[in-house]
């Protein structure tokens, strides 16, 4: 017998660990709608599995709860069982030894607390209180629901014309989705199963790409109704809604304060991101429906009421475009810059010229990364980050804070803010920051506090303050519109507490992504259709290809290419490449259609009209 | 046209043809179980899985359509095997202690288990419990439930009512009334489409037959049976007896074989419902003003429910004539009575229908006019009617056949197509006829309101004034229409309205023949029966002359009120959630 020995990987250890993997890619694809109770004891039965059997409350006490909760899907339950189920975890948690007790137990109190209706729906109904709903996946999780799977088996055959009018059902802005989406519908993609989610995003770029979307013709207008509709603000949400409402017949006319439509679209987002060029394809074709617009129209309370008066309903879709400030002493030297307005700025042409300068961006956002990589294109010498969290704690897209660093951006981290120091000119001359530790987690994020290391100055030119935008509401809240610190206040179909005016997007959900601003828009519109005393379908006539009779066998997914660092870093190009036709037919063939395997053939399957 | 490969031989269809079909072009048969054509295509049950050359997992075949060159073996190894195992799976969770189920020899998965040779179960048994309230017409046995969502999609799809529905998920996915409701609360029509489209025995009506034995032995009782028009064009197919042996004559003779004392038609009281619902048609266009239009049929109680839970605003416009099964049994126990000279609650009344939301028009408080208890005691569905003629060890085939008693077996040719979709309005379009201009018409004038089509539109001029009528069956279509009537884009004087597809001759009741639709070919014998009918008109049926001239005066006369009018709106039903 040695006394040591090399560990070699055997088979089943090889196996435990692929396994896992697979069991952690089907966790992250799980299909929305499932009973959550039944998860719960699925989840539990895996904790049990991992007990070593050392300790009473675990090795015991998770079958005793496992046999509870299947009374509970059992039927055989009653509310007392619920009471023994929380006395049991709340046991284990306290007297468990190690975290795989503990843990486990403390998963089942949080979906006892979490899941308390479904819970009592199945003692008291016995069933489960959700319905059948396991719609697809991806579909499901995009705010403006758009036929993914259709539009993903058009482009792999070539039809990217069709893919086009079939986005538009759902959204007319295929192009700035196609670009700059946060893509929510990728997360439980049911290819996660096998191996990776669907590259949804890069599949659609192809299809804008193959099909320009001011080359491919909207659908005929309804009869006009005659009815008026203003649409305050010219963003992705109010132009979404005046899209559809014109579609619906009715005639709408949108009021946007600025220069140019798109709102952050063009006054968030930089062009080396989403090239003007190709948002002004998505806006050619909405406006084609026929949209009267006024630019250069500021909307005050006032405007409001003469609003009121002549149009049959109002959508306001104001978004978030004023800063939010720091509040430290110092923040109103020169060069100390707000993100909102640097953005906007360029959304109208007028480029910054950083040249020699070294710029600290505050904030960890995507406007925060926005704002380091146009301040990099605008030829500063440094560009440096400083956020009081750590690089995984950023909110900001992973890949938006990997292409900063790639372009030589510094993350600096676990800094917090302190004061800006100005020169004699009042030029602000450096961040004083306080280095921060991190510590526990809070609301499930992991929350920073001070460390015990003195301050640090860091020398700068340029300040770029990204820490959030603001709501303008107080006009509307003048006019009677309810608003919850600058949130208006409108309901799941988009009405506010006054008869006829409606809001959506930003300025309701606070600064969120386009495509919820869009999927707000389409509400609007379907509600505003009904509030006008109409039912006008939005359908579309494409004919989707059958399902592939393909072999499900594992295959990469096709990432979308960028130009190099150093030939993006320095200009405000378009930077992502478009798929080519070999990948984006092999990335189509991945698609697993959940339109017709599974339950979508059931129910919840393809909508095609609202 | 796609070329492809079955089971080596060379088949060619056209594109977008599934599999399955193309199969069955060359003569391959593919087993399917829970497949509905253009109902139900959602490959849940892979007992019609097949194999593809070149690709590792099998195809469903019921919902794949063919591509060029495939090469396809239906009944290779891999696919023989999942199409066993995959029915040994569902017997798993099914209670196949056949022997005592109704559907025991008319059952598609016992059916396909005996096909396929599968002798055992290699796996432990796990179903359901039954749980259901055993007085409701229409049964659920969970235990019998294979989960292949037939049911929700007829509802849903053709019925629009969304009675079924899918419940929990995993393994202990079910089906169940939607909308965490109970069937007693839930806007059921009771119509029974989910029951002639269930494959097992999970969904059946509630059995009856005893109570109506226990009458027939009872020596107090005078039991009086009246069969429904559609019957006679459907009872044989549930005992094996050719069409041709399966007359109504036989139906007779075989009811009356069971002991019941007298064996009467349904026809005699659809003719009485024209003479009352015609007159009544007739006097509401007379004060056209007074009543919101147009003026429904009330003979089909799946409608009634329907227009009541879904268009309880539109209740009034239901026609007040009662239906044909409840003017006999008002009839049965007071004018028939009276011949008999009997106390009026020694008769027990029992009707033999299509349909088994008669079950609960006969139970509803309002069907006792003629003041002896229910008028109608007892309704058994055509299923029913098989059964215990089976059990009461009748061979119809063997029997003579008999003539219907009299007086209140004599029906017209216009009565027996109230069997058929359309056969309402065109026996009230004769007798209106006849009313108005004091003639009649050519009984095969008004042939357009015939056929299967769902909504059947036709505008007659009667006595110079162009009555517009429209013909619908199928719930969906029902409310399609009605939709399009509240939009103000359809206007109507007369609807008839039938709430299976295809009318009664389609019923919920009739046997079940699993994959067929039989309403077309069972409406054809009833406009034969009618040709073949010496009487064509209602208004000549000689009972009910004699009805009226003898006991009820002259329709819509006071006792006609009393005995043959009903108020909708005297019960309630549950409002659609």
């Amino acid at each position: 017998m040695s006394r040591l020995s090399v560990v070699s990987t055997d088979k089943v250890n090889s196996t435990t660990e692929k396994l896992m993997k697979e069991f952690t890619q089907r966790i992250v694809a799980n299909p929305p709608g499932v009973c959550p109770v039944d998860m719960q004891l699925a989840f539990l039965k895996v904790c049990h599995a991992q007990t070593c059997g050392k300790c009473v409350p675990c090795r015991v006490g998770l079958g005793k709860l496992e046999e509870l909760l299947e009374d509970v899907l059992d039927n055989k339950a009653t509310m007392r069982t619920l009471d023994l189920i929380e006395k049991t975890a709340e046991n284990i948690k306290n007297s468990a030894d190690c975290a795989i007790g503990f843990e486990s137990a403390r998963m089942v109190l949080a979906g006892l607390e979490g899941f308390r209706e479904d819970y009592i729906s199945h003692v008291k109904e016995h069933k489960c209180i959700g319905t059948f709903e396991q719609p697809i996946p991806c579909v499901t999780l995009c705010p403006a629901n758009v036929d993914i799977p259709g539009y993903i088996a058009l482009a792999g055959e070539g039809r990217c014309a069709d893919a086009v009018k079939l986005i538009r059902k759902d959204n007319p802005f295929p192009t700035a989705c196609a670009l700059i989406c946060e893509h929510p519908c990728e997360a439980r993609c049911r290819r996660n199963m096998i191996d990776d989610s669907i590259n949804i995003r890069g599949m659609k770029r192809y299809i804008v790409d193959n099909a320009p979307t001011n080359t491919v013709p909207v659908p005929e207008c309804a009869p006009s109704t005659g009815k008026k509709v203003a649409i305050i603000g010219g963003g992705p949400s109010g132009l979404t809604a005046a899209y559809f409402l014109q579609l619906m017949g009715h005639q709408t006319t949108v009021f946007e304060e600025k220069a140019k439509l798109g709102g952050m679209l063009r006054y968030g987002i930089p062009n080396y991101r989403f090239p003007r060029e190709r948002l002004q394809e998505d806006i050619d074709a909405i406006l084609s429906t026929g949209v009267e617009v006024k630019l250069n129209t500021v909307v005050d309370t006032e405007a409001m009421e003469k609003i009121r008066n002549e149009y049959d309903a109002v959508y306001i879709a104001i978004g978030a475009h004023t800063d939010k400030k720091l509040g430290l002493e110092g923040e109103n030297s020169n060069n100390v810059i707000s993100a909102v307005d640097m953005l906007r700025e360029i959304g109208d042409d007028k480029y910054p010229d950083f040249t020699g300068k070294r710029v600290i961006v505050v904030g960890g956002g995507n406007v925060a990364m926005d704002c380091a990589r146009t301040a990099m294109r605008a030829n500063a010498k440094t560009v440096s980050i400083v956020y009081r969290r750590r690089q995984e704690d950023m909110t900001a897209l992973p890949e938006e804070v990997e292409g900063a660093i790639a372009e030589g951006i510094e993350l600096v981290t676990l800094k917090a803010p302190l004061r800006v120091e100005a020169d004699e000119n009042g030029n602000a001359c450096a961040l004083w920051v306080q280095p921060q530790i991190i510590g526990p987690v809070k609301a499930g994020r992991p929350a920073p506090r001070k460390a015990n290391k003195p301050e640090e100055r860091m020398e700068c030119d340029v300040i770029l303050v990204a820490i959030g935008q603001d709501i303008v509401s107080k006009p509307f809240e003048d006019f009677g519109i309810a608003a919850n610190r600058g949130r208006l206040c409108a309901d799941e179909t988009g009405a506010l507490n006054m008869v006829g005016i409606f809001a959506g997007g930003d300025c309701v959900s606070g600064p969120a992504t386009v495509i919820k601003a869009i999927g707000a828009g389409k509400v609007a519109a379907a509600n505003i259709d009904e509030f006008l005393g109409y039912h006008h379908p939005i359908t579309v006539d494409v004919e989707i290809p059958e399902p592939l009779l393909n072999d499900k066998i594992p295959c990469g997914r096709v990432n979308l290419s960028e130009k190099e660092a150093w030939a993006r870093k320095r200009n405000f190009e378009g930077m992502e490449y478009s798929m080519s036709d070999e990948e984006a037919v092999q990335e189509a063939s991945r698609c697993l259609r959940c339109d017709r395997h599974g339950c979508g053939v059931l129910r919840g399957g393809r909508q095609d009209r609202w | 046209m796609v070329n492809l490969t079955i089971n080596n031989k060379k088949v060619q269809v056209p594109e977008g043809t599934t599999i399955l079909t193309a199969a069955a072009t060359v003569g391959i048969k593919i087993p399917t179980l829970c497949y509905l054509k253009e109902i139900n295509e959602i490959g849940a049950c892979r007992v019609c899985c097949v194999e593809v050359e070149g690709k590792e997992t099998l195809v469903a075949s019921c919902n794949t359509k063919v591509e060029e060159g495939m090469v396809i073996y239906t009944n290779s190894q891999k696919a023989q095997y999942a199409r066993r195992m995959n029915v040994q799976f569902i017997l798993s969770q099914h209670d196949y202690r056949c022997a005592a189920c109704q559907r025991n020899g008319n059952c598609t998965l016992q059916q396909i288990a005996s096909d396929l040779n599968i002798n055992d179960v290699p796996f432990e048994q796990d179903y359901s419990e039954f749980d259901w309230p055993e007085d409701f017409p229409l049964i659920r046995d969970a235990s019998k439930c294979i989960k292949c969502m037939r049911c929700v999609q007829i509802c849903d799809k053709v019925q629009s009512l969304n009675i079924w529905d899918v419940v929990n998920t995993g393994k202990r996915t079910n089906v169940d009334v939607s909308r965490m409701r109970k069937i007693t609360d839930a806007d059921c029509s009771v119509c029974g489409q989910c029951i002639t489209h269930c494959p097992t025995g999970a969904l059946h009506e509630r059995d009856d037959i005893q109570k109506v034995m226990d009458a027939v032995h009872d020596p107090d009782k005078i039991v009086v049976v009246q069969i429904a028009p559609a019957v006679r064009a459907a009872w044989g197919e549930g005992l094996g007896l050719p069409a041709s042996m399966a007359t109504e004559k036989r139906m007779a003779a075989a009811v009356r074989a069971v002991g019941v004392d007298y064996v009467f038609d349904t026809n005699f009281s659809a003719d009485l419902t024209i003479m009352e619902e015609g007159n009544e048609f007739l006097e509401r266009m007379a004060h056209k003003d007074q009543y919101q239009w147009p003026m429904f049929t009330s003979c089909c109680p799946g409608w009634v429910r329907f227009l009541k839970s879904q268009y309880p605003e539109m209740t009034s416009q239901l026609s007040t004539a009662k239906s044909p099964q409840q003017m006999f049994g008002a009839v049965a126990k007071s004018y028939y009575a009276q011949i008999l000279d009997v106390d009026p609650s020694r008769i027990f009344s029992v009707s033999i229908m299509p349909c088994t939301a008669k079950k609960a028009e006969c139970e509803l408080p309002v069907m006792n006019d003629a003041g002896a208890g229910q008028d109608v005691d007892v309704s058994l569905t055509t299923r029913e009617l098989d059964r215990m003629l089976k059990a009461e060890l009748i061979s119809p085939a063997l029997l003579p056949e008999e003539e219907f008693d009299m007086p209140l077996g004599v029906g017209t040719g216009a009565g027996v197509i109230f069997g058929a979709t359309g056969g309402v309005m065109e026996a009230a379009l004769r007798t209106a006829y006849f009313v108005v201009n004091k003639e009649n018409p050519d009984p095969d004038a008004f042939q357009a309101v015939r056929g299967m089509d769902g909504i059947k539109e036709v505008t007659v001029e009667i006595g110079g004034i162009p009555v517009r009528a429209a013909v619908v069956s199928g719930l969906g279509n029902s409310r399609k229409l009605i939709e399009k009537i509240k939009a103000g884009e359809a206007e109507y004087d007369f609807v008839e309205v039938m709430a299976c597809p295809g009318g009664c001759a389609g019923g919920g009741g009739q046997p079940i023949t699993d994959g067929v639709e039989l309403a077309d070919v069972r409406g054809a014998r009833l406009y034969e029966l009618d040709k073949n009918n010496p009487l064509r008109f209602s208004h000549e049926n000689p009972s009910v002359q004699a009805l009226y001239r003898d006991f009820m005066g002259k329709p819509l006369s006071h006792k006609a009120h009393e005995l043959l009018h009903t108020d909708h709106e005297a019960w309630d039903m549950p409002k659609a959630k």
